[in-house]
């Protein structure tokens, strides 16, 4: 029904006008001795994403904040344009459709937003809100859109519609304000609901009664869902598959019961591991990923989850910055930042390119080169291994990282998982 | 218990609204021991966050507050502002949910700190005070060369690291945690969560954790206190609250909670009432299914059921 | 990058901007004044009609006979050569634009920086003041004298001052730039500025003199609306996050709203004022009136009034010209402020 190939959605990065044309005028000024940037820095939001989903399914993307799972659910709307990728839905590809074109799909697309508050505008009464579509895609009678309108609401538990359709929002708490938002969605009988984080700003007392009431209509009317959510315990209880986000790529996908029963991708283990549990004395989660998900702007080379990964490879895509990021580390420790700033020089001194980190004009090269070599005996295995050469040379030290493997989704005990490991 | 840390007997915190008081602490009770770590639960509007910051003097002004709150044996509720202000920083420490806009954006992380220390110690010159701040970012795992930048250049995990490092850096004895990891991912959660832990450990601090995330309680505190529509409903040691609730609001609460073992869904019905009317006697009355004739009449009295385990419900008995 | 660096790269980079902002704006002035309904030549005969070979000498004298894109270029390089051609008014006819309008600049110089810096001060510790300590008496107050200066009129409040100050109690010069002949020898034209370059401070406190009433009257006037957007700015920075944060990291209430709350609201003032600025080059002129200065304001509307096509676009170039001084000053304060907006 929902059939997404290799999306990618890249934003360019918002700065002011002064801004580009000084960083370009500062990049043209220092050639060669800056880092990497790239001129027009770009997000990488959604970079390579395939999934199906089919008819009456709830498919869940699951990941943390900054993954992409919002932008993939925004570009399948097509609220946002796709910068390359197929999106074939009920047999149209929406990618490369006109907006005209859309006007026509849109019906049988929906979304349910995460902000209830938000997604409602204040001056229309909750009856208004609800039967706009209705007004809008289909040509009917005022009486009959209310007629229409009753009976969903009706449906979504906001009874007795007489009364509540000409209420404000204002006047409604969260959970019918987000049932209002359901009922819109659902007004116009689509096939296709996306859910942005339906019940994250609920409380936790009405949270139940919005999934039940999801679960519910997808009963009654054959829906298909798209759900996002960052909440596991969430997607574990609604969701048919499960898709796991990192940083614009899918790492693990798979039925949902599997997957949580036995996690297989090291991103997708940690994350489940992370997530409190409301069971006093039960132990903590041992050993997390180190530090915070990267920027989208420059994703790691490789498996982007390589730098965090508790058993990641030599072959996962080590390359120069995480050379640089193993010097910011050393210095946490005063004892080992004492060392390094006399013999390797601070981690700003290094220069990152790709592949390759280097270090120019020091008169004793040999010593630099001595140095780098105790410093990487001490690093952890994974990156010590990546090292192909030290490289001395032209004024100076050149630390090589092998090309990385390639990597892509296997199955693996009924799922997809994108991990050299398996 | 005389040698509690924080005392709270009957605290009540009213605001000025223009449609008439909003009730957001009513009369609540609870000692906080040296080094231990109290979780208080609540849904939206529920006044924990009001409760965090009484104990910090931060309400606004023309908040009516009764009752006592003594910290260490000194009373809080009408303690002069000059002197609230040396206890805020130095013994009393909070942190907060949103740490992106909890730093002020035109100063850098060095400014940050030596600010706040030389808000208690005037002596203390620049370049002893950015020392300072550099050894107990190190702990946080922030090198210090990023004593220099600016707010907008830290990821939310790496401000909230931040926060913690100014709530902590003189060493308080009690730090309140309002909704500290509610903006975070998980894994960051974990992190900051496994922070807060170690800092209780070494300092012997104590620790004061509002929350509505029931499976970060049952991490990290010893004891938890639930609220309800401004009133603390029940208290107690944490395994015996989350095992064996006794006031139906927990019972309700923990039963709707969406978790990993989730396999079936429950809700309490209705909504949270309104702060500004209340319903009189039991305030959880009209959600309550076991709900009698007296729970509208009579407001309940709070028996300690268990050793520890304090609620507010007039069949309390019925859950034991 | 080395941190200190991206405010100067940021600064170095905005001024090279401003020279397409300028020639945008200047392109911006010459189409307006061409496609403007009216004849210049036509309009300066008043209804009468010239005879025809006067009107084509005064079209090839003006450069109107050639096509637009040569009319254009003559002009572009003009500008920046600093020929502004002459004038065809009655008032200045034959003289060179450039002089008439160097003579009259300075005093509108000094009059409109004169008038900021009252209205700032003024505007600035009111804002603070009232916004840090919302609905007390004295905000309300502040709030009373806000609405009420900025309704009052430049002349009717200038007038007072003219007769309190300048007639009664005699104690400043009631109007003009100078009384007497012995202005300081002219360097930049600004008397205050020639004076203090002369080294001669009892001319230099003359000139002050001459500025304090006419300032005094329209910075008070500006200040009731710099003391609204200050205070709205601050009601927001005084109860924001970070103010709350410090608090409760115990630093006093004094230096919050001085450090975090003053500076946050200075971000989107800057703007606003600067804006302000601008206009208050063009709406000087009441001002200019009632107290005898002969200034651009007043200049522009005589040349408005005499139909001296000339004039008038050597005025709106050299107002141009300012609007891109000022907002190039503007987004440097601005990125000095908010490390945000830095490279």
């Amino acid at each position: 029904m929902l059939d997404v190939r290799d999306l990618q959605v890249h934003f360019p990065v918002k700065m002011s006008a002064i801004q580009a044309v000084g960083r370009a005028l500062v990049r043209q000024i220092r050639r060669g001795r800056t880092d990497e940037t790239p001129v027009r820095p770009v997000v990488h939001a959604v970079d390579g994403v395939s999934f199906a989903l089919g008819p009456g399914e709830i498919l869940g993307l699951v990941g943390e904040s900054g993954c992409g799972k919002t932008t993939t659910a925004r570009a399948v709307l097509r609220l946002l344009a796709p910068t390359s990728g197929r999106i074939l839905f009920e047999g149209t590809d929406l990618a490369s459709l006109s907006e005209e074109a859309m006007r026509g799909i849109r019906p049988r697309m929906q979304i349910v937003f995460q902000d209830p508050h938000a997604a409602l505008n204040p001056a229309m009464t909750i009856g208004q809100a609800i039967q706009d579509p209705l007004l809008i895609h289909r040509e009917v009678a005022a009486a009959e859109a209310k007629e229409a309108t009753f009976r969903v609401m009706e449906e979504v538990g906001l009874s007795p519609p007489e009364d509540l359709f000409d209420k404000y929002p204002a006047d409604l708490s969260g959970g019918q304000k987000q049932r209002a938002v359901i009922a819109r969605a659902i007004i116009l009988r689509p096939s296709l609901i996306v859910a942005d984080e339906p019940v994250a700003m609920l409380d936790m007392s009405v949270r139940a009664r919005i999934l039940e009431l999801l679960l519910d209509l997808k009963a009654r009317h054959g829906l298909t869902y798209l759900f996002i959510t960052h909440d596991l315990a969430t997607a574990k209880f609604v969701c048919d598959r499960i898709a796991i986000m990192y940083l614009g790529r899918i790492v693990e996908t798979g039925p949902a019961a599997e997957i949580f029963r036995e996690p297989k991708h090291p991103y997708t283990k940690a994350l489940i591991a992370a997530v409190p549990v409301p069971e006093p004395g039960r132990p903590r989660a041992q050993a997390l990923p180190r530090g915070e998900v990267p920027d989208a702007i420059r994703p790691p080379r490789g498996c982007r989850f390589h730098p965090r990964c508790p058993v990641a490879l030599p072959t996962c895509g080590w390359e120069g910055r995480d050379f640089v990021d193993y010097l910011e580390d050393r210095r946490l420790n005063p004892e080992t930042a004492r060392v390094d700033e006399t013999r390797i020089g601070r981690p700003t001194a290094w220069t990152a390119s790709g592949l390759v980190v280097h270090r120019a004009a020091r008169p004793d090269l040999a010593k630099l080169e001595e140095a780098v070599r105790s410093v990487l005996a001490l690093a952890p295995a994974p990156l010590r291994e990546a090292v192909t050469e030290i490289d001395v040379s032209a004024g100076e030290v050149a630390v090589r990282f092998r090309e990385p493997e390639p990597l892509e989704p296997r199955p693996v005990a009924g799922r997809s998982v994108e991990c050299l490991l398996y | 218990m005389t040698d509690a840390l924080l005392s709270a007997k009957g605290l009540r915190v009213h605001y000025h609204t223009r449609r008439g008081p909003v009730r957001a602490v009513d009369a609540v009770s609870f000692d906080l021991l040296p080094g231990e770590s109290l979780g208080i639960v609540g849904e939206t509007g529920c006044g924990k966050s009001t409760l965090g910051k009484a104990i910090l003097g931060l309400l606004p002004p023309r908040t009516k507050v009764e009752g006592s709150l003594r910290f260490r044996g000194q009373e809080l509720v009408r303690l002069a502002p000059a002197a609230f202000r040396r206890l805020r920083g130095e013994e009393l420490a909070l942190i907060f949910q949103d740490p992106m806009t909890r730093l002020d954006p035109l100063m850098t992380i060095r400014e940050h700190f030596v600010e706040t220390l030389r808000a208690h110690d005037r002596k203390l010159s620049e370049d002893a005070a950015a020392d300072r701040a550099a050894k107990v970012l190190r702990s946080m795992g922030i090198p210090e060369t990023r004593l220099e930048h600016y707010p907008h250049e830290f990821s939310g995990g790496m401000r909230q690291r931040i926060m913690i490092a100014m709530a902590v850096v003189l060493r308080p004895k009690l730090l309140v945690a309002d909704e500290p990891t509610t903006s975070l991912d998980v894994i960051v959660e974990a992190q900051i969560l496994e922070i807060l832990e170690a800092l209780r450990r070494s300092y012997g601090m104590s620790l004061l954790l509002i929350t509505h995330n029931l499976g970060v309680v049952a991490e990290v505190c010893d004891r938890v206190g639930v609220m309800y529509a401004g009133k603390l409903v029940e208290i107690g040691p944490i395994a015996d609250v989350f095992r064996r609730p006794i006031h139906p609001y927990t019972q309700g609460l923990l039963a709707s909670t969406i978790h990993m073992g989730t396999t079936e869904l429950r809700s309490i019905d209705g909504m949270p009432p309104s702060l500004l009317a209340p319903p009189p006697a039991c305030r959880f009355h009209p959600r309550c299914t076991f709900a009698r004739d007296v729970c509208r009449a009579e407001e309940p009295e709070k028996v300690e059921f268990r050793p520890g385990h304090v609620a507010a419900c007039h069949f309390g008995r019925d859950f034991l | 990058m080395a941190r200190g660096h991206s405010l100067l790269a940021y600064a170095i980079t905005r001024l090279v901007l401003a020279v397409p902002m300028l020639v945008v704006l200047l392109t911006a002035v010459f189409m307006i004044l061409r496609v403007l309904p009216g004849d210049p030549i036509l309009a300066l005969w008043g209804g009468r009609t010239p005879p025809e070979a006067v009107v084509e000498d005064a079209r090839r004298e003006l450069g109107l006979d050639q096509p637009p894109w040569v009319q254009y270029g003559s002009y572009m390089t003009g500008v920046f050569s600093g020929r502004l051609g002459t004038s065809i008014g009655e008032l200045y006819r034959g003289q060179s634009v450039w002089a008439v309008i160097s003579d009259k600049l300075p005093a509108t110089i000094e009059l409109a920086i004169g008038s900021m810096i009252v209205a700032s001060l003024v505007g600035i510790v009111t804002g603070v003041v009232a916004g840090s300590r919302r609905d007390t008496w004295i905000d309300v107050g502040i709030r009373l004298y806000g609405t009420i200066v900025w309704v009052i009129p430049i002349f009717w409040l200038g007038l007072i001052f003219q007769l309190v100050f300048g007639v009664w109690l005699g104690w400043l010069p009631p109007h003009g730039r100078w009384t007497g002949t012995d202005i300081p020898p002219q360097v930049t034209g600004l008397f205050t500025v020639d004076a203090l370059l002369a080294g001669d401070l009892s001319r230099f406190g003359k000139a002050v003199a001459h500025l304090v009433l006419p300032c005094l009257t329209l910075g008070l006037v500006l200040s009731g609306f710099f003391t609204k957007t200050v205070r709205a700015s601050m009601l927001k920075t005084v109860t924001a996050d970070y103010s709350e944060a410090a608090r409760a990291r115990g630093v006093p209430e004094r230096r919050v709203v001085a450090r975090h709350a003053f500076r946050n609201a200075l971000v989107p003032v800057v703007t606003v004022l600067g804006l302000q600025f601008a206009i208050l080059f063009a709406g000087a002129v009441l001002t200019e009136r009632t107290f005898s200065i002969e200034g651009i304001g007043q200049l522009l509307l005589n040349s408005i009034t005499s139909k001296d096509m000339t004039m008038i676009q050597g005025v709106v170039v050299v107002y141009a010209a300012i609007i891109v001084a000022i907002s190039l000053v503007v987004d440097i304060l601005g990125a000095m402020i908010d490390p945000r907006i830095r490279l």
